[in-house]
């Protein structure tokens, strides 16, 4: 039984409840006792105290997408250095994609992410299993027995599934257990040598491009499969204006459909890749302003209901290539708050929408008590200066790897204190909280 | 004109030439005039200038090519330098890891000017960010191919006395074509009105911003131009999938007698070769009059002798 935790004089902004207010948390035993307006009368014996000095205290994010290196690539990032980067960029949780070596495609594997998780992550990871054997998207895995071994979700990670026969069949299976099945759309054939969007710039750039309609055909079949089967879907990473469209539709006609953005797509668009720059090389590929700005439209009307970091760590090996040679993806746990709080400073999404979609949103699909400051929520909560200034430098990532798309970033809002069921697992180096 | 030696001492403003992008007009045409200054050269008996005497160029060729590759030779040895040439294997595993070991290696043997081709887009331009010498773009993927189109605009010229003013038809695979890419963007810069024509499978979506016209039909698209620019097709690759058949695509974009004959009466044809003869061009056509292709090779020695002579003699170089 550890002290228990008091966080006095704090904006409370829990989008769950729709609250945005001044008060104190009380937390025992790692959950969340009371919250009380106002400053607290009487503090609990032996209770540690810390003062917000009136700075914004949120539920930790929940990041849907991440891979690590571990199993197979350690030097590429590990469980216990993501939950570092986790808890520097105030993600309590995180969602592990299967895309390890070897896959996570059984129950004995999600056993051990579970169990190395708890020995070495100072975060809470969730593991994922893969929806077919290998990732190899012709056979389906056992469902029954990667759920009881932990697996929140079911999901091919990078890995997009081509056979509509398989994917129904995986959605009609999921459902018997209500496992969510969580999709990122690709069609392969339309990809094609395809490395960057499809427009002008590619063509200027001699680079092949990728039609949104590699994310759209793909998206529509699953829509209508999600309505056959009954399946709680999530497109994973939507990007395109046609996509928001199909999942509007969607969501106005059936039930448990949902989807997520990468930061990314909301923070950067196609222009940043110029002049072949690795780090921007993603997927799905970054787009027009136009489509950004329509995924910023689709975050706010609700369309979208999540954004995730996408951190997809990589070495210099592969991503200091040719660009069409180059390794997709970006890291991002620790930019992921920062970035998206451009959107909420710039005007375009209000704060509450921003934290809903990384905090409750997430939480619902997954199933999880957290995401929320509740009375008996698990005592996952961030301290955040909106308005601290920083820059980003890739001599002080946290992450393993460093290939990030905001190097040289000028981010305005950081997290200066994280704590994981009411233990601080990350404190700012510029934070002085009235602690006692 | 003034002779070649002493041609121009005015400093040029790069230390690579990667692309036609990165050039404005004037260094364009600077680059045209000091190529026209070294035709002489290459016609007299002892076709040799000292200016590179002494310096180390290395070509190095991750795709294979002749005459590209011999074109920079020729030209390198004729200013006096010592030339090196190496031809990279590349295999689809590790083509980028090739690159950059072999950009660390070759420039710690200090070449003073490494010309480079590669398949990929963009390649050119990392090599470049990891050595100290002047690099050289001999084509990078689809990207650019910024010599080709300096010759062949010192070819037009040559041929038409001009280039404002003239209009050029680009025909063939201009999806996966430096060349038309380079063309495009050199030709768009010296007031020259550029057509492509190509299949919808072979134009690249926006190619509208790179060109003045887009044509579908072979035909119209070859009224009235002064110049028509063949492309080569990758046939191997196209058919099937871009394309039908290559009969078809010679039945609709071979360039044969009927269709010249709708552009203007004293139009020239070019190719950057190497020919595909019954792909994309009649042998009567690429062997006829109006062909201008074997001079298109003749001034790509003087092009490359000119690009050479600018990036690598100028005591006064400005590091950029």
């Amino acid at each position: 039984m550890s002290a228990p935790l008091v966080v006095r004089n704090a904006r409370i902004v829990d989008p769950a409840s729709n609250s945005d207010r001044h008060g104190a948390i009380l937390v025992r035993d790692g959950r969340i006792e009371d919250l009380k307006d106002g400053a607290p009368q009487g503090e609990p014996e032996g209770a540690t105290i810390i003062d917000a000095k009136g700075l914004l205290v949120a539920p930790g994010l929940i990041d849907m997408r991440v891979f690590t290196g571990e199993p197979g690539h350690e030097y590429r990032e590990t469980l216990a250095t993501a939950a570092e980067a986790a808890a520097a960029g105030g993600v309590t949780s995180f969602l592990l994609m299967p895309d390890s070596t070897p896959v996570v495609d059984d129950g004995a594997i999600v056993d051990f992410i579970v169990r190395r998780a708890a020995a070495t992550a100072k975060v809470n990871v969730l593991p994922s299993a893969a929806i077919t054997r290998g990732l190899g998207g012709n056979d389906i895995t056992e469902f029954g027995l990667l759920k009881e071994a932990g697996a929140v979700a079911l999901t091919d990670g990078r890995h997009s599934i081509q056979s509509a026969g398989l994917m129904r069949a995986a959605m009609s299976y999921a459902a018997n257990f209500d496992l969510p099945i969580i999709h990122a759309t690709v069609d392969r054939t339309l990809v094609g040598e395809g490395v960057m969007n499809e427009g002008a710039l590619a063509t200027i750039s001699g680079l092949k491009g990728i039609p949104a309609e590699a994310e759209t055909i793909p998206l529509a079949r699953d829509l209508q499969l999600a309505a056959l089967t009954g399946v709680r879907y999530h497109a994973a990473q939507v990007s395109s204006a046609g996509a928001a469209e199909l999942i509007s539709v969607a969501k106005r006609r059936m039930g448990p459909i949902s989807a997520g953005i990468s930061i990314n797509n909301l923070a950067l668009n196609e222009n940043d890749v110029a002049p072949y720059r690795t780090f921007f090389k993603l997927s799905p590929p970054l787009r027009s302003e136009d489509d950004r700005q329509a995924m910023i439209e689709a975050l706010k009307t609700g369309i979208i209901d999540v954004i995730h970091s996408a951190h997809d760590p990589q070495d210099s090996e592969v991503k200091r290539q040719p660009f069409a040679d180059a390794s997709e993806g970006a890291i991002g746990l620790e930019t992921l708050l920062a970035a998206a709080l451009r959107l909420v400073h710039s005007g375009d999404i209000p704060l509450t929408t921003i934290l809903r979609a990384m905090t409750q949103r997430p939480a619902e699909i997954l199933g999880l008590p957290s995401g929320r400051l509740a009375t008996g929520a698990p005592a996952d909560m961030i301290i955040i200066d909106m308005d601290y200034p920083w820059l980003v430098k890739e001599a002080e990532i946290v992450s393993r790897s460093r290939n990030t798309a905001f190097e040289g970033a000028r981010m305005q809002g950081a997290v200066m204190q994280t704590f994981v069921a009411g233990r601080s697992v990350f404190r700012h180096a510029n934070w002085q909280e009235g602690a006692k | 004109m003034t002779s070649p030696a002493g041609h121009s001492r005015r400093p040029f403003p790069h230390r690579n030439l990667l692309a036609i992008s990165q050039l404005n007009q004037y260094e364009i045409l600077e680059l045209i005039d000091r190529a026209e200054a070294m035709i002489p050269v290459s016609r007299q008996q002892r076709k040799s200038l000292p200016t590179l005497s002494g310096k180390t160029q290395i070509n190095l060729f991750f795709e294979p090519s002749t005459r590209t590759q011999a074109s920079f030779e020729i030209a390198g040895k004729r200013l006096g330098a010592q030339v090196t040439n190496m031809s990279v294997k590349t295999s689809s595993v590790s083509k980028g890891e090739t690159l950059i070991d072999t950009a660390a290696t070759l420039n710690a043997m200090q070449p003073d000017v490494i010309i480079v081709r590669h398949p990929a887009s963009g390649a050119v331009e990392l090599l470049s960010q990891k050595v100290g010498c002047a690099v050289i773009n001999a084509g990078d993927g689809a990207h650019e191919h910024p010599t080709q189109a300096l010759l062949d605009a010192l070819t037009i010229r040559q041929h038409k006395g001009r280039l404002a003013g003239l209009t050029v038809a680009i025909c063939g695979d201009i999806a996966n074509s430096r060349v038309a890419r380079s063309n495009l963007l050199l030709l768009g810069a010296m007031q020259v009105r550029t057509r492509v024509i190509a299949p919808n499978t072979l134009l690249p979506r926006g190619i509208e911003t790179l060109t003045s016209e887009v044509f579908t039909d072979m035909r119209e698209g070859l009224v009235g131009a002064d110049v028509v620019m063949m492309l080569r097709l990758q046939h191997e690759r196209a058919a099937g999938r871009l394309i039908p058949s290559v009969r078809e695509y010679y039945r609709f974009y071979g360039l044969d007698a009927e269709k010249l004959q709708l552009a203007k009466p004293d139009a020239i044809v070019m190719h950057p070769g190497p020919m595909n003869r019954g792909v994309e061009i009649d042998p009567a056509i690429a062997d006829g009059p109006r062909s201008v292709i074997t001079h298109q090779v003749e001034m790509g020695v003087a092009v490359r002798m000119a690009v050479l002579d600018a990036l690598l003699a100028d005591p006064t170089q400005v590091q950029a």
